[in-house]
């Protein structure tokens, strides 16, 4: 089975990934680890203005079969959350690059963009 | 080979099921005079009213539609969902067993003398010095357990700040600790299912308040090198933990006492055979050695002057749990342990770990890891557990637990108990050839014998109905 790695995004071992324009990050969690998680139930959210740390955990998504932590690839402050998951889990599952998004970040530290995998690594590592 | 078919009762939509009582028949009763503030009250109310053979169908029906083990065999691994012997029912049921807690304790020396008897026959089972009654569930056990060793290390002037589970260990395991305020530390198992002894001496250090270990362990394995580990948590300085749920393949054979266990619980539920669940209560007594007793929990029950009497011990960790624990389930305990005696508690070891390798050796399914004990976790391979289990409901027997633990793929973990005769066993096999045998396209539309068919987890779990109210809803 192969997974969609979209080459313009960076990733976490963790299976968050990362798209950035200008100083604004978004973040959501991979196809690989939708997959992994089987039909999602629940996403838990921060809030807008709240501050994200990179590496530490910033929400909860809760499918059929585990409840796991999201973690921030980047540090900044939330901008704007995907509300339409609350409603509508499924979008993880059904588009997790694209309607299933979960946070804009604005980022504090631009550097630490360098830290994380590309589309090739995040390959190698789930394959 | 014999057909199964699930007795079911469903509107002509084939999607309601037994209609509530108040719809079969109620009336109205009117409330004449309260003493409540008439913007609080109602002048009138409708309640079921059926006649008592009415009642007596309707939960009748709604029992026929379930699925228990007095239907049939219920080998739910790691579970234990053994046959629970109705005369306990009665003992706890007669008047002489019903005191009100608040009681002196000279006017209750029966009570009290249960309680210490049970705290005694348990240590014995256990190998351990002292019992306490009061922890109401095992999970309540697991957390009462790991306060006492942290009220331990505290006394000593030790801060410790770890506890180590295996990866395979139950989940209560990972939760006690992080409820008791420690960080966990998860262990790798070796290829051979069992601790790794290298990566055990990796993770113990001065951090190390306990090591949560089950024996034999959620593959049905021994652990071989036990006291090997023993050695390396005691020479770090800290305890063993014993988690009680697997006792059933030890019963009358082996002793966690003896094998360097310094704390334990107590399955009353799953070893001796009070009932499972419906919300309890339960009972998870724990077991110390004598270093640690004085931490037990209060009231702890001892002997004085040729009867009894409650007491708290000297460093107790307090109350876990309301008076002393809940006593109706504990004398369900004591009768069944008094009942099968010493001979009798082998027998039920004995018999629990023939009936698993019976069974294991009759599946079609691989079973990676063996010999084992009283459960073994089979691999559904190809097809998908959750599957397979649906697909054992259509042939009257309830399936394994599935999916877990995660060392084995697609796991099937499989635990038919001492109380399954030859032929219910045979049932048991007879069911996973069939399912085995079965194409995936069969299996996803599976069960189909069943008073209730396969229920649509993702929309349950999205949409939950949490009241009865919104069957009335179209939401």
């Amino acid at each position: 089975m192969s997974f969609d790695v979209p080459e313009d995004l960076r990733y976490l071992e963790s299976h968050e990934w990362v798209s950035t324009d200008d100083d604004t990050a978004r973040v959501g969690i991979t196809d690989f680890a939708q997959d992994e998680l089987g039909d999602v139930v629940f996403v838990e959210l921060p809030a807008e203005s709240d501050e994200l740390a990179a590496g530490e955990e910033f929400g909860v998504v809760e499918s059929i079969k585990a409840v796991s932590d999201i973690y921030a690839p980047v540090s900044g402050t939330v901008t704007a959350v995907n509300e339409a998951l609350f409603d509508q889990p499924e979008l993880v599952n059904e588009d997790p690059f694209d309607d299933g998004w979960m946070l804009e970040v604005e980022l504090s530290d631009e550097s630490e963009l360098a830290e994380l995998l590309d589309a090739a690594a995040y390959r190698d590592q789930i394959e | 080979m014999t057909i199964y078919s699930q007795a079911s009762w469903t509107d002509e939509d084939g999607d309601r099921y037994e209609p509530l009582l108040s719809e079969k028949a109620s009336k109205t009763v009117d409330i004449e005079d309260s003493p409540l503030p008439d913007e609080l009250t109602r002048d009138s109310l409708e309640l079921p009213a059926p006649a008592e053979p009415e009642l007596a169908r309707h939960y009748t029906r709604l029992s026929q539609m379930n699925y228990g083990v007095e239907s049939g065999p219920f080998p739910l691994g790691s579970c234990t969902m053994k046959y629970n012997p109705s005369f306990t029912e009665d003992i706890a049921a007669l008047p002489a067993a019903a005191v009100h807690p608040d009681r002196p304790d000279r006017t209750v020396q029966g009570t009290l003398g249960l309680s210490y008897r049970l705290q005694d026959y348990l240590g014995r089972i256990g190998g351990m010095d002292a019992v306490t009654l009061q922890p109401p569930a095992g999970a309540a056990g697991e957390f009462t357990g790991i306060q006492i060793a942290k009220a331990y290390h505290q006394h000593n002037g030790d801060d410790r700040s770890e506890v180590v589970i295996p990866d395979s260990a139950h989940g209560t395991n990972f939760a006690t600790a992080a409820m008791a305020g420690y960080d966990v530390v998860e262990l790798p198992s070796g290829d051979d299912g069992r601790v790794d002894i290298e990566a055990l001496e990796a993770a113990v250090s001065q951090e190390t308040a306990a090591l949560m270990l089950t024996n034999p362990n959620t593959l049905g394995l021994f652990e071989r090198d036990i006291e090997r580990i023993a050695d390396i948590v005691h020479d770090a300085g800290g305890l063993l933990y014993y988690d009680g749920a697997n006792l059933n393949a030890l019963l009358g054979r082996a002793r966690p006492g003896d094998m360097g266990f310094d704390v334990m619980h107590y399955n009353v539920h799953k070893t001796f055979a009070t009932p499972h669940g419906g919300g309890g209560p339960g009972a998870g007594p724990v077991g110390v050695t004598e270093e640690l007793a004085p931490f037990l929990p209060d009231p702890h029950v001892r002997q004085s002057d040729g009867g009894y009497e409650y007491y708290s011990p000297d460093h107790s960790i307090g109350k876990v749990h309301g008076y002393y624990g809940n006593w109706p389930v504990l004398v369900k305990a004591f009768a069944y342990i008094t009942r099968l005696g010493d001979a009798g508690l082998a027998d039920a070891s004995a018999k629990a770990v023939l009936n698993a390798n019976y069974l294991a050796e009759r599946i079609p399914y691989e079973v990676p890891f063996g010999p084992f004990h009283h459960e073994f976790v089979a691999s559904a391979g190809e097809q998908d557990a959750a599957d397979v289990a649906k697909g054992m409901l259509d042939h009257g027997v309830h399936p394994p637990t599935t999916k877990w633990p995660e060392i084995v793929d697609e796991a099937l973990m499989t635990e038919p108990t001492e109380g399954e005769s030859k032929r219910s066993l045979d049932q048991l096999a007879a069911a996973f050839e069939a399912v085995h045998a079965e194409d995936d396209g069969t299996l996803a539309s599976a069960p189909r014998r069943t008073a209730a068919g396969r229920i649509d987890q993702v929309s349950a779990a999205r949409n939950p109905r949490l009241s009865w109210q919104s069957l009335d809803s179209d939401d």
